[in-house]
């Protein structure tokens, strides 16, 4: 994967350093109605991606800003500016602010998700008989339907539902109540969010692996490396750039968990993830100026944490264009 | 220990490892599935969940899911707005695309750099004030809203496009331009059919997205008529309450187009999802 891309960029820089006269040379001697109707082409082929782009990207952003500094319900015509009073509410209200540290459970699950991804992707980046079953049934996962996954694992950790008959089976009996107490609750959800999503970063680590060329697997063996010394200095520089990435989507993504224990468990028994309240703040409770100083707050933390990302690991494949 | 007795521990590990991985993924969906297809009765005398069923051909709760459930219309929904969102897709991805990689002008930089910054905002977070803005258009509680939002916030198969067009010899579009091709003529007859291996990447990356998607229809078509299969199969919750056998009918229905899809089409999907995520 990275190989390609590289060649792609090194080919694109060529070229367009081949095009650019050309083009020009062209528009000099195109009339000038011509020149006007080409320099209008591109934005003909732009409209409308860009209105829907700016419509529903960056107009919200705005007017989520805007919104924050109000009172607004969302609904009465009128409003009133309020200052950073939203913003000192939500860090001032201790239960506003404790959704952040559920977010701790799924950022821990992530780690947990990471590691074993990573795990599998370099074992069946070897030989393994039946790899492309493995491999499947690693990454399916990961194309279910979320609430589909919400109540398979609802059953699952039902009362003596899927969980308790396997417990049964190996001579464990108990009868708790899995997605009962808050912290059994936290643990199970951020479980299932490592089921559904591992798959994803198991696939992209195969890649990376399975673009480092062979050649130097049996260079190293040559020179008497096992497999640990194989892992520690082949695979885990070439797979960098991936890891990195993973680790902001993974970032990102516990915080703004939602879907998993919003089917299941509907923010329930200390459940509810910072996306679960402001969705309900502004749907539910009608505080959308409450909740736009919400949706800013988690926006802006995950730009920090990109940016930290960026700054970190220089990715040259940012500038694709 | 032996070299070759420690190699062939360190494999029965590796082994007993991916089995393990194996079990922990199917069983959940494996024990929906038994449920599925046991009967009220069955699961009143309360067997225990990985029981299997009496008659494993009974498809009552099938039925119940296609009929109670308005699973039919659910599909029906999901497929309108597949259609639409995906072929819109299509259209303004390559586009745009098109536009970016063979055209140089003024404000170029900023278009990409748009695009760019658009990718990194969630869009779980903004829609406190997408919904204003959906709302104010009159698109609420009709399938314009996901139609029209899964369209306008996909930046991942732009990107897509952008490489495949790339790679699509800008001699094409010169000896077709000679020809007296216009821009739109290039565009049609000769990158979009050059561009078949992305579109389909593209199909059935943002496929199974929109296909699987429940934040979108379940914040913007609250009507009944109008549930999608996330939504339709969410509303199980409140009516089939403790009937697991229903709710769990319903789960294989919307997991069985997945599979299906998915083993047919592999090696699409593995690559188009690593790219997705790649950009």
């Amino acid at each position: 994967m990275a190989d390609t891309t590289e060649t792609g960029v090194t080919g694109k820089a060529a070229r367009r350093v081949e095009a650019a006269p050309a083009a020009r040379t062209a528009q000099a001697r195109a009339p000038r109605g011509s020149r006007l109707r080409r320099g209008l082409t591109p934005w003909l082929f732009l409209a409308a991606p860009l209105v829907l782009l700016i419509t529903f990207t960056y107009a919200p952003v705005a007017n989520m800003v805007a919104y924050s500094f109000t009172d607004w319900d969302g609904v009465s015509p009128e409003l009133s500016y309020t200052g950073g009073e939203n913003y000192v509410e939500l860090f001032t209200r201790p239960e506003l602010f404790e959704v952040f540290f559920v977010s701790g459970y799924y950022l821990a699950a992530s780690v947990v998700q990471i590691v074993v991804a990573l795990y599998f992707a370099t074992v069946l980046s070897f030989n393994v008989r039946f790899r492309n079953f493995f491999k499947g049934v690693l990454f399916f996962p990961y194309l279910i339907n979320g609430v589909a996954i919400g109540f398979v694992f609802l059953y699952f950790f039902q009362d003596g539902g899927t969980l308790d008959s396997i417990l049964g089976l190996l001579g464990v009996h108990s009868d708790r109540a899995w997605l009962g107490t808050p912290v059994s609750a936290n643990v199970s959800l951020a479980g299932v969010s490592v089921w559904r999503y591992l798959g994803l970063n198991f696939v992209l680590f195969l890649g990376a692996i399975q673009s480092i060329p062979g050649e130097l697997y049996e260079a190293a063996e040559l020179d008497g490396a096992n497999r640990w010394h194989q892992f520690r200095y082949i695979i885990a520089p070439g797979i960098r750039p991936v890891l990195s990435l993973t680790v902001i989507l993974s970032v990102s993504g516990s915080l703004s968990a939602f879907e998993v224990p919003f089917i299941m468990t509907g923010g329930a028994t200390g459940t509810e993830t910072f996306v679960i309240q402001t969705v309900k703040l502004a749907f539910q409770f009608n505080k959308t100026g409450l909740a736009s100083a919400a949706a800013v707050v988690l926006l802006l933390i995950i730009l920090a944490v990109t940016w930290v990302q960026r700054r970190l690991v220089p990715d040259d494949k940012v500038d694709l264009v | 220990m032996t070299r070759l007795s420690r190699h062939r521990a360190a494999r029965t590990l590796t082994y007993l490892s991916l089995v393990v991985a194996s079990v922990v993924v199917l069983l959940p969906l494996l024990v929906v599935l038994l449920t599925s297809l046991k009967s009220e009765q069955e699961m009143a005398n309360d067997s225990g969940a990985l029981q299997l069923p009496d008659d494993p051909l009974n498809f009552d709760n099938y039925v119940t899911a296609f009929q109670d459930g308005r699973m039919l219309s659910a599909f029906g929904n999901t497929a309108i707005i597949l259609l639409f969102s995906v072929t819109g897709t299509v259209i303004i991805g390559s586009m745009a695309a098109y536009a970016i990689d063979r055209y140089t002008f003024r404000a170029r930089k900023l278009v990409v750099a748009l695009f760019l910054v658009a990718t990194l905002v969630p869009g779980v977070t903004t829609q406190v004030a997408t919904f204003q803005i959906v709302d104010s258009f009159g698109m609420f509680d009709t399938r314009w809203a996901p139609i029209v939002l899964y369209m306008g916030t996909d930046i991942v198969s732009i990107y897509i496009f952008l490489q495949f067009v790339r790679s699509i010899p800008i001699s094409l579009d010169e000896s077709a331009r000679l020809d007296g091709a216009n821009a739109f003529t290039i565009y049609r007859k000769i990158i979009l059919p050059l561009l078949k291996p992305a579109i389909a990447t593209v199909v059935i990356v943002k496929g199974i997205t929109v296909y699987n998607d429940f934040y979108i229809p379940f914040l913007y078509m609250p009507s009944e008529d109008l549930g999608v299969i996330s939504t339709s199969l969410f509303r199980f919750k409140g009516p089939f309450g403790a009937h697991w056998e229903n709710i769990s009918a319903g789960a294989v229905l919307v997991i069985l187009p997945t599979l299906l899809v998915f083993l047919f089409l592999q090696r699409y999907i593995y690559n188009g999802f690593t790219r997705g995520a790649t950009k």
